[in-house]
C-alpha cells in the first residue's frame, strides 16, 4: 500500500509543526526550567504545576480552552485581532502555539532536572573566577545540562508528532494547513480506509519506537554526552 | 467459612439489586444531531416503561466501526439510512427492524443575530473568513452541505473558507465559539419548541440536497432485549413524534 499525496502532505506538515514547536520550546522552556531549578520563590510550586498541567489534562480539554481563548470572544483572540494578526484557530501558527502549550512539560521537566543536578558548586566556582550570571548560564550551566536538553528535545518533538485531541479541536482538518499525520490516520480509519490507515499508523509506530529507543540507549550511555 | 457465607449473601443481594424483575437496561448509539430530542424522549420512555437507557452520542461512521467490532449497543439511531441497511446486510442487525424515525434539515447558521439572511447570500460575502461544516465522508449532514454548495455553484469558490468538524456537534462548536462566522449544521441543534434559540439562520431549501433520512435499527445484541423493540415502537408513537417535530425534524 503506497501513500497518497494527502498522506505525504500530512507527514510533511507534522514534521514542520514539530520542528518549529521544539525550537520555540527550547527558547521558552529553558529559561523557565532554569528559574524553576534555582528559585526559592513561593511561586515555584504554582508555576511548576501550571507547566505540568498538559501531562494530566486530556488534550481535548486544552483544545477546548484554546478554541475559546483564541477565538474572537476570548482574551488572546481579541489581542491578535487588535494587532492585525487575525484569529489563530484553523491556522498553522495556531497549531504551533497550541503545540507549545501541549509539549511544554516534556521539555521543561528534563531540563529542570538537569539544571538541579548540577548543584551550586560549579556555578560558585565559576563566580569566584569572575564569571557573571550570563557567563555562568551559557558557559557552565547549559553545557552541563546537555543530557537534559537532548532528552527534552527528543521528547518534545515526538510528543508533538503524536498530538491529536487538540488538533481535532482547533485545527478544522484543512489540507496543507492543519491536517497533520494523526488527523489523517483518524480520517482513514473513520472512512474505513484501513489499508491506508495501517501504512501511516505503522510508520508512526516505528518512528515512535526508534525515538524512544534512541532516548533510552542515550540514558544508558549518558557519559558519552557529557 | 463464616466470611464466605457473608460474602455470598452480599453477592446475592447485589445481584438482586442489579437485576430488578422487569426493568431492562439497554445501550443505544445515537447520531450526534439527535442528542437533544433523544434526551427528552429517553426521559419520557424511562418514566413510562421502567427500563433504563444508556445513551452514547457520536458520528454514525464511528458507531458503524464500533458495532462491527463488537460494541455492546442494542439499538442504533443513525444519521442516515445507508448505515442501518449495511448493518442488516452484513448480519449485524435484525432484518425488517429498520425504519425512518426522522428526516433531518440542513441549516446555515450564525451565532450572531442578523448575519445570516433568508436567501443564504451571506455565503458570497467576502468578509466571511470561515465556514464550518462536518466531514462529508463521515457525516450525512456534511455530505448534504457539500451537495447544497454544489447546487448553488459555490463549492469551488468556498473551498478555502471551509473548516471541518469531526461531527456535527463540533461544527456547531466552531460557530458558537465565533471561530467560524457561519456554519452548516442540523436545524435540531439550534431549534426548540418551534423557534430558533439564538443567532440567525437560513433553512437550506430541501431541493438543494438529497433528503437526510435518519433510520433506526435493532442490532444483533438487541434481539434478546424486549426493551430494544419497545423503544423502537415508542419512537413511532405520537408522543415521541411530537417531540421529534418540536426539534425541527420532518416526519
Amino acid at each position: 500500500m503506497s501513500l497518497i499525496a494527502d498522506d505525504w502532505s500530512a507527514i510533511s506538515l507534522s514534521l514542520q509543526l514539530a520542528t518549529l514547536t521544539i525550537l520555540l520550546l527550547l527558547l521558552i522552556g529553558t529559561p523557565i526550567a532554569w528559574w524553576l531549578a534555582r528559585t526559592r520563590s513561593r511561586w515555584k510550586g504554582a508555576v511548576g504545576a501550571v507547566v505540568a498541567l498538559p501531562i494530566v489534562l486530556p488534550p481535548t480539554v486544552l483544545g477546548f480552552y484554546l478554541l475559546i481563548t483564541l477565538g474572537p470572544n476570548g482574551p488572546i483572540g481579541n489581542l491578535t485581532q487588535s494587532l492585525g494578526l487575525g484569529l489563530l484557530p484553523f491556522t498553522f501558527p495556531g497549531l504551533v502555539i497550541a503545540s507549545v502549550c501541549y509539549s511544554l512539560p516534556f521539555v521543561v521537566q528534563p531540563v529542570q532536572n538537569a539544571f538541579e543536578a548540577i548543584g551550586d558548586a560549579p556555578l560558585e566556582a565559576a563566580a569566584t573566577l569572575r564569571a557573571g550570571p550570563w557567563d555562568r548560564f551559557f558557559f557552565v550551566a547549559l553545557p552541563l545540562a546537555r543530557p537534559g536538553l537532548i532528552t527534552g528535545t527528543i521528547l518534545g518533538f515526538a510528543h508533538t508528532i503524536g498530538e491529536f485531541g487538540m488538533v481535532l479541536m482547533i485545527g478544522g482538518n484543512i489540507p496543507d494547513k492543519t491536517r497533520v499525520v494523526s488527523m489523517q490516520i483518524y480520517n482513514h480509519v473513520e472512512a474505513f480506509e484501513y489499508a491506508q490507515a495501517h501504512t501511516l499508523a505503522g510508520g508512526l509506530l516505528v518512528f515512535s519506537f526508534c525515538v524512544l529507543w534512541a532516548l533510552y540507549s542515550l540514558g544508558a550511555g549518558r557519559k558519552i554526552w557529557k | 467459612m463464616k466470611s464466605f457465607k457473608l460474602f455470598s449473601t452480599l453477592w446475592t443481594a447485589l445481584l438482586v439489586i442489579a437485576n430488578p424483575a422487569h426493568a431492562d437496561e439497554i445501550s443505544i448509539a445515537v447520531a450526534a444531531n439527535f442528542t437533544a430530542p433523544m434526551q427528552a424522549i429517553a426521559a419520557d420512555f424511562e418514566k413510562g416503561s421502567g427500563h433504563k437507557l444508556a445513551l452514547s452520542f457520536g458520528s454514525t461512521g464511528k458507531f458503524y466501526a464500533q458495532i462491527k467490532n463488537g460494541a455492546p449497543f442494542e439499538l442504533l439511531l443513525a444519521a442516515d439510512d445507508e448505515t442501518p441497511a449495511r448493518l442488516i446486510k452484513e448480519g449485524n442487525a435484525v432484518a425488517n427492524s429498520q425504519f425512518t424515525y426522522a428526516i433531518g434539515k440542513l441549516v446555515l447558521w450564525s451565532a450572531k443575530p442578523g448575519l445570516v439572511d433568508d436567501k443564504g447570500s451571506v455565503l458570497k460575502r467576502a468578509d466571511i473568513s470561515h465556514i464550518a461544516y462536518c466531514n462529508p465522508k463521515l457525516a450525512p449532514y456534511g455530505a448534504a452541505a457539500v451537495e447544497a454548495m454544489k447546487s448553488l455553484a459555490l463549492f469551488e469558490s468556498l473551498q478555502a473558507k471551509l473548516v471541518e468538524g469531526e461531527n456535527i456537534t463540533q461544527a456547531h462548536q466552531f460557530v458558537v465559539s465565533g471561530n467560524a462566522e457561519i456554519g452548516f449544521i442540523a436545524l435540531s441543534q439550534v431549534y426548540k419548541n418551534g423557534k430558533v434559540n439564538e443567532g440567525s439562520l437560513w433553512i437550506v431549501p430541501s431541493q438543494l440536497y438529497s433528503p437526510i433520512r435518519q433510520d433506526v435499527v435493532i442490532l444483533d445484541k438487541g434481539k434478546s432485549h424486549a426493551a430494544a423493540a419497545e423503544l423502537a415502537k415508542y419512537l413511532k408513537s405520537d408522543k415521541a413524534k411530537a417531540v421529534i417535530r418540536s426539534y425541527g425534524y420532518e416526519l
